[in-house]
Protein backbone atom coordinates (compact mmCIF):
# COMPACT_ATOMS: atom_id res chain seq x y z
CA UNK A 1 0.00 0.00 0.00
CA UNK A 2 3.19 2.50 1.14
CA UNK A 3 4.49 1.19 -2.25
CA UNK A 4 1.37 2.11 -4.06
CA UNK A 5 1.14 5.45 -3.01
CA UNK A 6 4.57 6.66 -3.16
CA UNK A 7 4.29 4.81 -6.85
CA UNK A 8 1.89 7.01 -7.61
CA UNK A 9 3.11 10.39 -6.23
CA UNK A 10 6.64 9.69 -8.21
CA UNK A 11 4.37 9.08 -11.59
CA UNK A 12 2.38 12.37 -10.39
CA UNK A 13 5.51 14.05 -10.06
CA UNK A 14 7.17 12.74 -13.44
CA UNK A 15 3.74 14.14 -14.75
CA UNK A 16 4.44 17.97 -13.58
CA UNK A 17 7.97 17.89 -14.68
CA UNK A 18 7.24 16.44 -18.05
CA UNK A 19 4.04 19.00 -18.52
CA UNK A 20 6.96 21.48 -17.53
CA UNK A 21 9.36 20.77 -20.09
CA UNK A 22 7.15 20.31 -22.97
CA UNK A 23 3.13 20.47 -22.61
CA UNK A 24 3.08 23.73 -21.12
CA UNK A 25 2.68 26.94 -23.01
CA UNK A 26 5.74 28.74 -24.07
CA UNK A 27 4.93 31.46 -21.86
CA UNK A 28 2.46 31.81 -18.91
CA UNK A 29 1.68 34.91 -16.91
CA UNK A 30 -0.72 35.08 -13.89
CA UNK A 31 -2.07 37.82 -11.68
CA UNK A 32 0.97 39.94 -13.05
CA UNK A 33 1.32 42.86 -11.01
CA UNK A 34 3.80 45.99 -10.83
CA UNK A 35 4.08 49.47 -9.40
CA UNK A 36 6.64 52.20 -9.85
CA UNK A 37 6.02 55.04 -7.03
CA UNK A 38 2.57 53.65 -5.81
CA UNK A 39 1.58 53.71 -9.08
CA UNK A 40 0.13 50.24 -10.98
CA UNK A 41 1.56 50.19 -14.51
CA UNK A 42 0.74 46.49 -14.77
CA UNK A 43 -2.50 45.95 -12.59
CA UNK A 44 -2.97 42.18 -12.93
CA UNK A 45 -2.52 40.79 -16.22
CA UNK A 46 -3.25 37.18 -17.28
CA UNK A 47 -2.03 35.22 -20.44
CA UNK A 48 -1.21 32.39 -22.36
CA UNK A 49 0.89 31.78 -25.09
CA UNK A 50 0.72 28.53 -26.21
CA UNK A 51 4.13 27.18 -27.89
CA UNK A 52 4.38 27.13 -31.74
CA UNK A 53 1.65 30.10 -32.22
CA UNK A 54 2.35 34.03 -32.30
CA UNK A 55 1.15 36.13 -29.49
CA UNK A 56 0.38 39.94 -30.09
CA UNK A 57 0.63 42.63 -27.26
CA UNK A 58 -0.80 45.81 -28.33
CA UNK A 59 -2.03 49.24 -26.40
CA UNK A 60 -1.44 52.49 -26.32
CA UNK A 61 2.00 54.17 -25.50
CA UNK A 62 2.18 53.83 -21.42
CA UNK A 63 -0.14 50.98 -21.47
CA UNK A 64 2.44 48.58 -19.49
CA UNK A 65 3.82 46.58 -22.53
CA UNK A 66 7.01 47.35 -22.31
CA UNK A 67 7.06 46.43 -17.81
CA UNK A 68 5.01 43.44 -18.87
CA UNK A 69 7.49 42.12 -21.23
CA UNK A 70 10.80 43.16 -18.81
CA UNK A 71 8.76 41.20 -16.13
CA UNK A 72 8.75 38.20 -18.48
CA UNK A 73 12.39 38.58 -18.83
CA UNK A 74 13.23 38.42 -15.54
CA UNK A 75 14.74 42.11 -15.46
CA UNK A 76 12.40 43.67 -13.97
CA UNK A 77 10.70 42.04 -10.44
CA UNK A 78 6.93 41.47 -10.09
CA UNK A 79 4.83 43.30 -6.96
CA UNK A 80 2.64 39.95 -7.81
CA UNK A 81 1.82 37.01 -9.99
CA UNK A 82 3.70 34.40 -11.26
CA UNK A 83 5.16 33.75 -14.38
CA UNK A 84 6.64 30.69 -16.39
CA UNK A 85 8.85 31.61 -19.66
CA UNK A 86 9.58 27.91 -21.59
CA UNK A 87 8.43 26.09 -18.49
CA UNK A 88 10.70 28.05 -16.21
CA UNK A 89 9.81 29.89 -13.28
CA UNK A 90 10.54 33.83 -14.02
CA UNK A 91 12.43 35.15 -12.37
CA UNK A 92 13.60 32.77 -9.67
CA UNK A 93 15.30 30.50 -13.35
CA UNK A 94 15.09 33.68 -15.50
CA UNK A 95 19.02 33.13 -16.85
CA UNK A 96 18.06 29.40 -17.78
CA UNK A 97 14.79 30.45 -19.26
CA UNK A 98 16.19 33.30 -21.23
CA UNK A 99 19.47 30.75 -22.80
CA UNK A 100 16.12 29.50 -25.17
CA UNK A 101 14.68 32.66 -25.71
CA UNK A 102 15.81 35.55 -28.48
CA UNK A 103 15.32 38.75 -28.08
CA UNK A 104 14.46 41.94 -30.54
CA UNK A 105 14.72 44.97 -28.65
CA UNK A 106 12.70 48.17 -29.70
CA UNK A 107 16.23 50.57 -30.05
CA UNK A 108 18.77 49.03 -31.49
CA UNK A 109 21.86 48.14 -29.68
CA UNK A 110 24.07 46.51 -32.00
CA UNK A 111 27.80 46.49 -31.17
CA UNK A 112 29.01 49.52 -33.02
CA UNK A 113 32.39 49.16 -33.32
CA UNK A 114 32.27 45.64 -34.75
CA UNK A 115 31.11 43.64 -38.56
CA UNK A 116 27.85 42.15 -39.06
CA UNK A 117 29.76 38.42 -37.67
CA UNK A 118 31.62 39.59 -34.92
CA UNK A 119 28.18 41.21 -33.58
CA UNK A 120 26.75 37.41 -34.03
CA UNK A 121 29.98 35.97 -32.87
CA UNK A 122 30.30 38.17 -29.17
CA UNK A 123 26.12 37.71 -28.42
CA UNK A 124 26.61 34.39 -29.05
CA UNK A 125 29.40 34.12 -26.43
CA UNK A 126 27.09 35.56 -23.94
CA UNK A 127 24.75 32.03 -24.40
CA UNK A 128 28.22 30.32 -22.97
CA UNK A 129 28.14 28.68 -26.94
CA UNK A 130 31.64 27.87 -28.50
CA UNK A 131 33.38 29.98 -30.62
CA UNK A 132 33.62 27.16 -34.09
CA UNK A 133 30.23 26.42 -33.21
CA UNK A 134 28.63 29.97 -33.68
CA UNK A 135 31.28 30.55 -36.31
CA UNK A 136 29.35 27.79 -38.30
CA UNK A 137 26.01 29.29 -37.52
CA UNK A 138 26.91 32.96 -39.02
CA UNK A 139 26.49 32.36 -42.44
CA UNK A 140 23.23 30.81 -42.18
CA UNK A 141 21.77 33.33 -39.71
CA UNK A 142 22.95 36.21 -42.27
CA UNK A 143 21.56 34.77 -44.92
CA UNK A 144 18.26 34.29 -43.40
CA UNK A 145 18.73 37.68 -42.41
CA UNK A 146 18.66 38.91 -45.80
CA UNK A 147 22.49 40.32 -45.14
CA UNK A 148 24.28 36.96 -47.23
CA UNK A 149 27.56 38.55 -47.84
CA UNK A 150 27.88 40.94 -45.24
CA UNK A 151 30.13 39.17 -42.61
CA UNK A 152 32.71 41.82 -42.51
CA UNK A 153 30.52 45.04 -43.18
CA UNK A 154 31.26 47.48 -40.50
CA UNK A 155 27.53 48.54 -38.91
CA UNK A 156 28.23 51.38 -40.02
CA UNK A 157 27.64 50.96 -43.80
CA UNK A 158 24.73 49.04 -43.00
CA UNK A 159 21.01 50.91 -43.19
CA UNK A 160 18.42 51.23 -40.64
CA UNK A 161 16.33 48.21 -42.33
CA UNK A 162 19.63 45.85 -42.76
CA UNK A 163 20.65 46.43 -38.94
CA UNK A 164 16.92 45.43 -38.07
CA UNK A 165 17.57 42.25 -39.42
CA UNK A 166 21.28 41.84 -38.31
CA UNK A 167 19.51 42.56 -34.61
CA UNK A 168 16.76 39.73 -35.59
CA UNK A 169 19.82 37.55 -36.66
CA UNK A 170 21.71 38.14 -33.40
CA UNK A 171 18.63 37.07 -31.71
CA UNK A 172 18.26 33.55 -33.47
CA UNK A 173 22.17 32.69 -32.49
CA UNK A 174 21.39 30.51 -29.67
CA UNK A 175 17.98 28.61 -31.70
CA UNK A 176 15.49 30.32 -29.04
CA UNK A 177 12.43 28.54 -29.00
CA UNK A 178 11.19 31.08 -28.18
CA UNK A 179 11.04 35.01 -29.55
CA UNK A 180 10.59 38.18 -28.34
CA UNK A 181 9.71 41.44 -30.50
CA UNK A 182 9.17 44.46 -29.23
CA UNK A 183 8.24 47.01 -32.01
CA UNK A 184 9.96 45.34 -34.96
CA UNK A 185 9.62 47.21 -37.33
CA UNK A 186 9.18 50.37 -36.17
CA UNK A 187 10.84 53.03 -38.65
CA UNK A 188 11.14 50.64 -41.30
CA UNK A 189 10.70 51.24 -44.96
CA UNK A 190 7.62 49.10 -46.70
CA UNK A 191 10.29 46.76 -48.41
CA UNK A 192 11.97 46.60 -45.03
CA UNK A 193 8.74 45.59 -42.91
CA UNK A 194 7.26 42.77 -45.23
CA UNK A 195 11.03 41.11 -45.53
CA UNK A 196 10.88 41.00 -41.71
CA UNK A 197 7.20 39.50 -42.18
CA UNK A 198 8.00 37.12 -44.11
CA UNK A 199 11.26 35.89 -42.33
CA UNK A 200 8.92 35.80 -38.81
CA UNK A 201 6.44 33.35 -41.24
CA UNK A 202 9.18 31.03 -41.39
CA UNK A 203 9.79 31.29 -38.08
CA UNK A 204 6.71 30.14 -37.12
CA UNK A 205 7.09 27.36 -39.73
CA UNK A 206 10.25 26.13 -38.07
CA UNK A 207 7.95 25.89 -34.91
CA UNK A 208 9.34 28.53 -32.81
CA UNK A 209 6.90 31.02 -30.48
CA UNK A 210 6.94 34.59 -31.17
CA UNK A 211 6.00 37.34 -28.81
CA UNK A 212 5.55 40.25 -30.23
CA UNK A 213 4.29 44.38 -29.40
CA UNK A 214 3.77 46.34 -32.28
CA UNK A 215 1.42 49.51 -32.68
CA UNK A 216 0.87 48.92 -36.51
CA UNK A 217 -2.10 46.57 -36.56
CA UNK A 218 -2.32 45.44 -39.90
CA UNK A 219 1.45 44.27 -38.36
CA UNK A 220 -0.51 42.14 -35.83
CA UNK A 221 -3.20 41.09 -37.95
CA UNK A 222 -1.45 39.73 -40.41
CA UNK A 223 0.98 37.98 -37.48
CA UNK A 224 -0.66 36.86 -34.69
CA UNK A 225 -2.74 33.54 -33.71
CA UNK A 226 -3.91 35.64 -30.86
CA UNK A 227 -3.53 38.78 -29.68
CA UNK A 228 -4.33 41.02 -26.45
CA UNK A 229 -4.63 44.45 -25.92
CA UNK A 230 -3.37 45.74 -23.09
CA UNK A 231 -4.31 49.66 -21.78
CA UNK A 232 -3.96 51.29 -18.35
CA UNK A 233 -2.13 48.04 -16.97
CA UNK A 234 -5.02 45.33 -17.65
CA UNK A 235 -5.58 43.11 -20.42
CA UNK A 236 -9.19 45.06 -22.12
CA UNK A 237 -9.49 42.03 -24.59
CA UNK A 238 -8.21 39.12 -25.65
CA UNK A 239 -8.66 36.44 -29.04
CA UNK A 240 -7.82 36.05 -32.67
CA UNK A 241 -7.52 39.19 -34.47
CA UNK A 242 -10.68 37.90 -36.80
CA UNK A 243 -12.76 36.62 -33.63
CA UNK A 244 -11.89 40.19 -32.06
CA UNK A 245 -12.63 42.46 -35.28
CA UNK A 246 -16.58 40.33 -34.93
CA UNK A 247 -16.76 40.49 -31.11
CA UNK A 248 -16.30 44.12 -31.55
CA UNK A 249 -17.03 46.02 -34.85
CA UNK A 250 -19.41 46.06 -36.85
CA UNK A 251 -18.52 44.31 -40.05
CA UNK A 252 -18.42 47.50 -42.52
CA UNK A 253 -16.81 51.00 -42.00
CA UNK A 254 -17.34 54.15 -44.21
CA UNK A 255 -14.23 56.86 -43.98
CA UNK A 256 -15.89 60.15 -44.90
CA UNK A 257 -13.16 63.59 -45.79
CA UNK A 258 -13.58 66.77 -46.05
CA UNK A 259 -14.85 69.71 -44.38
CA UNK A 260 -18.18 69.59 -44.62
CA UNK A 261 -17.80 65.77 -43.58
CA UNK A 262 -18.81 65.94 -39.61
CA UNK A 263 -21.91 67.97 -39.83
CA UNK A 264 -22.92 66.49 -42.88
CA UNK A 265 -22.30 63.12 -40.78
CA UNK A 266 -23.97 64.03 -37.94
CA UNK A 267 -27.18 65.04 -39.59
CA UNK A 268 -27.29 61.72 -40.88
CA UNK A 269 -26.51 59.26 -37.61
CA UNK A 270 -29.19 56.84 -38.64
CA UNK A 271 -27.80 55.82 -41.46
CA UNK A 272 -24.99 53.95 -39.09
CA UNK A 273 -24.80 51.99 -35.99
CA UNK A 274 -22.29 54.24 -34.66
CA UNK A 275 -20.37 57.23 -36.28
CA UNK A 276 -17.19 58.87 -34.53
CA UNK A 277 -15.15 62.06 -35.85
CA UNK A 278 -11.52 63.11 -35.69
CA UNK A 279 -10.51 66.08 -37.30
CA UNK A 280 -12.49 66.17 -40.57
CA UNK A 281 -12.95 62.77 -40.72
CA UNK A 282 -16.52 60.90 -40.08
CA UNK A 283 -16.20 57.03 -39.50
CA UNK A 284 -19.20 55.34 -40.02
CA UNK A 285 -19.20 51.79 -38.52
CA UNK A 286 -22.14 49.65 -39.99
CA UNK A 287 -23.58 46.07 -40.67
CA UNK A 288 -24.77 47.70 -43.94
CA UNK A 289 -23.72 50.14 -45.93
CA UNK A 290 -25.75 50.61 -48.70
CA UNK A 291 -28.36 53.10 -47.28
CA UNK A 292 -25.27 55.49 -46.71
CA UNK A 293 -23.41 54.69 -50.09
CA UNK A 294 -26.40 55.58 -51.43
CA UNK A 295 -26.59 58.80 -49.72
CA UNK A 296 -23.34 59.86 -50.45
CA UNK A 297 -23.27 61.12 -54.03
CA UNK A 298 -25.69 64.30 -52.92
CA UNK A 299 -22.81 65.46 -50.86
CA UNK A 300 -20.35 66.42 -54.02
CA UNK A 301 -17.74 67.63 -52.09
CA UNK A 302 -17.18 64.85 -49.68
CA UNK A 303 -14.77 62.33 -50.47
CA UNK A 304 -15.29 58.68 -48.95
CA UNK A 305 -13.68 55.12 -48.32
CA UNK A 306 -15.70 52.08 -47.96
CA UNK A 307 -13.89 49.10 -46.16
CA UNK A 308 -14.05 46.34 -43.93
CA UNK A 309 -13.88 46.33 -40.80
CA UNK A 310 -10.04 46.12 -39.49
CA UNK A 311 -8.03 45.96 -36.16
CA UNK A 312 -7.34 48.84 -36.16
CA UNK A 313 -10.87 50.42 -35.63
CA UNK A 314 -11.09 47.66 -32.95
CA UNK A 315 -8.31 49.29 -31.16
CA UNK A 316 -9.67 52.43 -31.33
CA UNK A 317 -12.77 51.82 -30.21
CA UNK A 318 -11.26 49.70 -27.10
CA UNK A 319 -8.73 52.59 -26.30
CA UNK A 320 -9.97 55.72 -27.58
CA UNK A 321 -8.74 58.30 -30.15
CA UNK A 322 -7.30 60.74 -27.58
CA UNK A 323 -3.44 60.63 -27.74
CA UNK A 324 -1.62 59.08 -25.08
CA UNK A 325 2.02 60.19 -23.55
CA UNK B 1 32.54 33.39 0.76
CA UNK B 2 30.08 30.48 1.80
CA UNK B 3 27.55 32.68 1.46
CA UNK B 4 28.88 34.31 -2.16
CA UNK B 5 29.40 30.30 -3.19
CA UNK B 6 25.55 29.53 -2.31
CA UNK B 7 24.61 32.76 -3.96
CA UNK B 8 26.66 31.70 -7.18
CA UNK B 9 26.13 28.25 -7.62
CA UNK B 10 28.24 28.09 -10.79
CA UNK B 11 31.51 29.89 -9.79
CA UNK B 12 32.31 29.45 -13.00
CA UNK B 13 33.53 32.74 -15.10
CA UNK B 14 30.47 33.99 -16.54
CA UNK B 15 31.10 37.32 -17.10
CA UNK B 16 34.44 36.21 -18.62
CA UNK B 17 32.56 37.31 -22.85
CA UNK B 18 31.75 40.63 -20.86
CA UNK B 19 35.59 40.97 -20.94
CA UNK B 20 35.61 39.45 -23.86
CA UNK B 21 33.69 41.50 -25.75
CA UNK B 22 35.65 44.82 -24.34
CA UNK B 23 38.73 43.42 -25.14
CA UNK B 24 37.62 42.79 -28.72
CA UNK B 25 36.94 46.42 -29.27
CA UNK B 26 39.96 47.21 -27.67
CA UNK B 27 42.26 45.29 -29.62
CA UNK B 28 40.91 47.40 -32.60
CA UNK B 29 42.09 50.53 -31.43
CA UNK B 30 44.72 49.19 -29.23
CA UNK B 31 47.90 51.31 -30.90
CA UNK B 32 46.42 54.68 -30.35
CA UNK B 33 45.20 53.56 -27.05
CA UNK B 34 48.42 52.14 -25.63
CA UNK B 35 50.10 55.30 -26.82
CA UNK B 36 48.12 57.82 -25.27
CA UNK B 37 47.93 55.95 -22.30
CA UNK B 38 51.87 55.89 -22.36
CA UNK B 39 52.72 59.15 -23.86
CA UNK B 40 50.95 61.69 -21.39
CA UNK B 41 51.91 60.07 -17.70
CA UNK B 42 55.41 59.64 -19.84
CA UNK B 43 55.79 63.23 -20.15
CA UNK B 44 54.84 64.56 -16.94
CA UNK B 45 57.30 61.69 -15.34
CA UNK B 46 60.44 63.18 -17.47
CA UNK B 47 60.02 66.74 -17.94
CA UNK B 48 58.97 67.25 -13.68
CA UNK B 49 61.30 64.62 -12.99
CA UNK B 50 64.70 65.84 -14.80
CA UNK B 51 63.31 69.16 -15.37
CA UNK B 52 62.28 69.61 -12.12
CA UNK B 53 64.47 67.66 -10.33
CA UNK B 54 67.48 69.36 -11.56
CA UNK B 55 66.68 71.57 -9.09
CA UNK B 56 66.04 69.80 -6.14
CA UNK B 57 68.12 67.92 -3.97
CA UNK B 58 67.36 64.13 -3.59
CA UNK B 59 63.73 63.47 -2.46
CA UNK B 60 63.01 60.74 -0.03
CA UNK B 61 66.91 59.42 0.03
CA UNK B 62 66.56 59.15 -4.08
CA UNK B 63 66.42 61.12 -7.31
CA UNK B 64 63.69 63.14 -8.41
CA UNK B 65 62.92 61.44 -11.34
CA UNK B 66 63.03 57.85 -9.33
CA UNK B 67 60.50 59.27 -6.71
CA UNK B 68 58.49 60.07 -9.40
CA UNK B 69 58.65 57.30 -11.26
CA UNK B 70 56.48 55.04 -8.15
CA UNK B 71 53.91 57.59 -8.37
CA UNK B 72 54.01 58.07 -12.09
CA UNK B 73 52.82 53.91 -12.50
CA UNK B 74 50.18 54.08 -10.01
CA UNK B 75 48.57 57.49 -10.87
CA UNK B 76 48.55 56.29 -14.50
CA UNK B 77 47.01 52.95 -13.49
CA UNK B 78 43.71 54.90 -11.74
CA UNK B 79 43.53 57.50 -14.70
CA UNK B 80 43.38 53.95 -16.52
CA UNK B 81 40.91 52.20 -15.08
CA UNK B 82 38.81 55.73 -13.67
CA UNK B 83 38.19 56.62 -17.41
CA UNK B 84 37.42 53.02 -18.54
CA UNK B 85 35.06 52.50 -15.45
CA UNK B 86 33.42 56.11 -16.08
CA UNK B 87 33.16 57.31 -20.00
CA UNK B 88 33.62 53.90 -21.38
CA UNK B 89 31.75 51.97 -19.08
CA UNK B 90 29.02 54.59 -19.53
CA UNK B 91 28.83 54.53 -23.20
CA UNK B 92 28.38 50.77 -23.00
CA UNK B 93 25.35 51.29 -20.32
CA UNK B 94 23.42 54.50 -21.10
CA UNK B 95 24.79 55.14 -25.03
CA UNK B 96 25.51 51.92 -27.03
CA UNK B 97 22.90 50.31 -24.66
CA UNK B 98 25.65 46.85 -24.75
CA UNK B 99 24.71 46.14 -21.03
CA UNK B 100 21.01 45.92 -22.17
CA UNK B 101 21.56 43.62 -25.13
CA UNK B 102 23.56 41.61 -22.67
CA UNK B 103 20.84 41.10 -20.12
CA UNK B 104 18.60 39.69 -22.66
CA UNK B 105 20.73 36.45 -22.87
CA UNK B 106 21.35 34.14 -19.59
CA UNK B 107 23.67 36.61 -17.98
CA UNK B 108 22.99 38.86 -15.53
CA UNK B 109 23.91 42.14 -14.35
CA UNK B 110 26.19 40.51 -11.69
CA UNK B 111 28.32 39.53 -14.44
CA UNK B 112 28.00 42.33 -16.50
CA UNK B 113 29.66 44.45 -13.72
CA UNK B 114 32.25 41.87 -12.43
CA UNK B 115 33.44 41.79 -16.53
CA UNK B 116 33.85 45.76 -16.50
CA UNK B 117 35.22 45.70 -13.60
CA UNK B 118 37.63 43.28 -14.16
CA UNK B 119 38.16 44.98 -18.17
CA UNK B 120 38.49 48.44 -16.75
CA UNK B 121 41.48 46.50 -14.35
CA UNK B 122 42.86 45.01 -17.13
CA UNK B 123 43.41 47.57 -19.19
CA UNK B 124 44.69 49.96 -15.80
CA UNK B 125 47.64 47.00 -15.75
CA UNK B 126 48.72 47.45 -19.26
CA UNK B 127 48.86 51.30 -18.58
CA UNK B 128 50.83 50.66 -15.45
CA UNK B 129 53.05 47.91 -16.92
CA UNK B 130 53.87 49.92 -19.94
CA UNK B 131 54.84 52.59 -17.24
CA UNK B 132 56.79 50.09 -15.46
CA UNK B 133 58.48 48.90 -18.32
CA UNK B 134 59.82 52.46 -19.37
CA UNK B 135 60.70 53.30 -15.60
CA UNK B 136 62.95 49.66 -15.41
CA UNK B 137 64.84 50.61 -19.41
CA UNK B 138 65.07 53.81 -17.79
CA UNK B 139 67.37 52.08 -15.45
CA UNK B 140 65.48 53.67 -12.50
CA UNK B 141 64.46 50.36 -11.03
CA UNK B 142 67.24 47.51 -10.59
CA UNK B 143 65.38 45.26 -7.83
CA UNK B 144 63.86 41.77 -8.56
CA UNK B 145 61.47 43.30 -5.75
CA UNK B 146 59.94 45.54 -8.17
CA UNK B 147 58.10 42.67 -9.85
CA UNK B 148 55.91 42.44 -6.83
CA UNK B 149 54.74 45.84 -8.34
CA UNK B 150 52.83 44.34 -10.93
CA UNK B 151 50.34 42.64 -8.51
CA UNK B 152 50.12 46.32 -7.06
CA UNK B 153 49.00 47.58 -10.20
CA UNK B 154 46.49 45.23 -10.58
CA UNK B 155 44.99 45.48 -7.04
CA UNK B 156 44.95 49.38 -7.57
CA UNK B 157 43.17 48.87 -10.74
CA UNK B 158 40.71 46.96 -9.16
CA UNK B 159 39.85 49.42 -6.65
CA UNK B 160 39.54 52.58 -9.16
CA UNK B 161 37.40 50.53 -11.17
CA UNK B 162 35.19 49.76 -8.66
CA UNK B 163 34.74 53.27 -7.22
CA UNK B 164 34.11 54.57 -11.22
CA UNK B 165 31.60 51.93 -11.88
CA UNK B 166 29.88 53.67 -8.74
CA UNK B 167 29.95 57.17 -10.37
CA UNK B 168 28.68 55.64 -13.43
CA UNK B 169 26.03 54.14 -11.66
CA UNK B 170 25.03 57.77 -10.34
CA UNK B 171 25.60 59.61 -13.59
CA UNK B 172 22.90 61.27 -15.64
CA UNK B 173 25.40 62.48 -18.39
CA UNK B 174 29.25 62.55 -19.67
CA UNK B 175 29.46 66.51 -17.42
CA UNK B 176 28.51 64.18 -14.28
CA UNK B 177 32.33 63.07 -14.48
CA UNK B 178 34.05 66.14 -13.98
CA UNK B 179 32.76 66.78 -10.36
CA UNK B 180 34.33 63.68 -9.46
CA UNK B 181 37.63 64.27 -10.89
CA UNK B 182 37.86 68.04 -9.58
CA UNK B 183 36.19 66.91 -6.22
CA UNK B 184 38.60 63.37 -5.63
CA UNK B 185 40.67 62.68 -8.35
CA UNK B 186 43.10 65.52 -8.83
CA UNK B 187 42.95 66.40 -4.97
CA UNK B 188 43.63 62.75 -4.43
CA UNK B 189 46.71 62.91 -7.25
CA UNK B 190 48.39 66.07 -5.02
CA UNK B 191 47.80 64.62 -1.57
CA UNK B 192 48.94 61.31 -2.04
CA UNK B 193 52.36 61.51 -2.51
CA UNK B 194 52.81 60.85 -6.25
CA UNK B 195 54.61 64.24 -6.69
CA UNK B 196 56.17 64.97 -3.56
CA UNK B 197 56.15 62.85 0.16
CA UNK B 198 53.27 63.47 1.89
CA UNK B 199 55.17 64.37 5.02
CA UNK B 200 55.49 67.45 3.26
CA UNK B 201 51.68 68.28 3.99
CA UNK B 202 50.19 70.08 7.35
CA UNK B 203 49.06 67.45 9.58
CA UNK B 204 45.38 67.93 9.70
CA UNK B 205 45.52 67.53 5.76
CA UNK B 206 47.58 64.13 6.61
CA UNK B 207 45.23 63.01 8.44
CA UNK B 208 43.22 62.57 5.53
CA UNK B 209 45.85 61.48 2.95
CA UNK B 210 46.72 58.44 4.77
CA UNK B 211 42.82 57.16 4.31
CA UNK B 212 43.35 57.56 0.51
CA UNK B 213 43.46 54.48 -2.00
CA UNK B 214 46.26 56.34 -4.11
CA UNK B 215 48.14 56.46 -1.13
CA UNK B 216 48.30 53.20 0.05
CA UNK B 217 48.74 52.08 -3.78
CA UNK B 218 52.09 55.07 -3.42
CA UNK B 219 53.41 53.66 0.31
CA UNK B 220 53.28 49.94 -1.61
CA UNK B 221 54.71 50.86 -4.79
CA UNK B 222 57.41 53.35 -3.83
CA UNK B 223 59.33 50.79 -1.90
CA UNK B 224 59.16 48.10 -3.92
CA UNK B 225 60.65 50.21 -7.00
CA UNK B 226 63.68 51.13 -4.62
CA UNK B 227 63.79 47.66 -3.21
CA UNK B 228 62.65 47.64 -0.26
CA UNK B 229 59.86 45.84 1.46
CA UNK B 230 57.11 47.88 1.95
CA UNK B 231 55.96 48.92 5.42
CA UNK B 232 52.84 48.13 6.81
CA UNK B 233 51.95 46.26 3.14
CA UNK B 234 49.23 44.07 4.95
CA UNK B 235 47.31 46.83 5.91
CA UNK B 236 48.00 49.12 2.71
CA UNK B 237 46.90 45.65 0.65
CA UNK B 238 44.19 45.05 2.84
CA UNK B 239 42.81 48.78 2.89
CA UNK B 240 42.92 48.30 -1.25
CA UNK B 241 41.30 45.48 -0.95
CA UNK B 242 38.51 46.52 1.42
CA UNK B 243 37.97 49.82 -0.87
CA UNK B 244 37.55 47.64 -4.13
CA UNK B 245 34.93 45.16 -2.05
CA UNK B 246 32.66 48.33 -0.61
CA UNK B 247 33.18 50.06 -3.79
CA UNK B 248 31.86 46.95 -5.80
CA UNK B 249 29.17 46.46 -3.97
CA UNK B 250 27.68 50.34 -3.84
CA UNK B 251 28.28 50.25 -7.20
CA UNK B 252 26.49 46.88 -7.65
CA UNK B 253 23.44 48.26 -5.76
CA UNK B 254 23.65 51.22 -7.64
CA UNK B 255 23.34 49.73 -10.84
CA UNK B 256 20.84 47.25 -10.12
CA UNK B 257 18.38 50.12 -9.05
CA UNK B 258 19.01 52.24 -11.79
CA UNK B 259 18.78 49.30 -14.26
CA UNK B 260 16.46 46.44 -12.96
CA UNK B 261 13.80 48.83 -11.80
Amino acid sequence: MAALISGAGAASMADIVATGETGAAALSVRGLRKSYGGQEVVAGVDFSVPRGTCFGLLGPNGAGKTTTLRCCLGLTAPDGGEIALGGYPVPAAADAARARVGVVPQFDNLDPDFTASENLLVYGRYFGLADAGIRARIPALLDFAGLAGKEGARLQTLSGGMKRRLTLARALVNDPDIVFLDEPTTGLDPQARHLIWERLKRLMAQGKTLILTTHFMDEAERLCDRLAVLDHGRLITEGAPRELIAAHIEPQVVEIFGDEAPAWAKARRALGERLEVAGDTAFFYCRDAAPLLAALPEAPGLRYAHRAANLEDVFLKLTGRELRD
Amino acid sequence: MTRSLYALPRPGLRWLPVWRRNFLVWRKLAIPSVLGNLADPLIYMLGLGYGLGGLLPQVSGVSYVSFLAAGTIVASTMNAATFEALYSAFSRMHVQKTWEAILNTPLSLDHVLTGELMWAASKSLLSGLAILLVVTALGLTASPLALWIVPVIFLTGLCFAALGLIVCALAPSYDFFMYYFTLFVTPMLLLSGVFFPADQLPAAVQAVSGWLPLAHAVQLARPLLHGAVPADAALHVGALLAIAGVAFFIASVLTRRRLLK
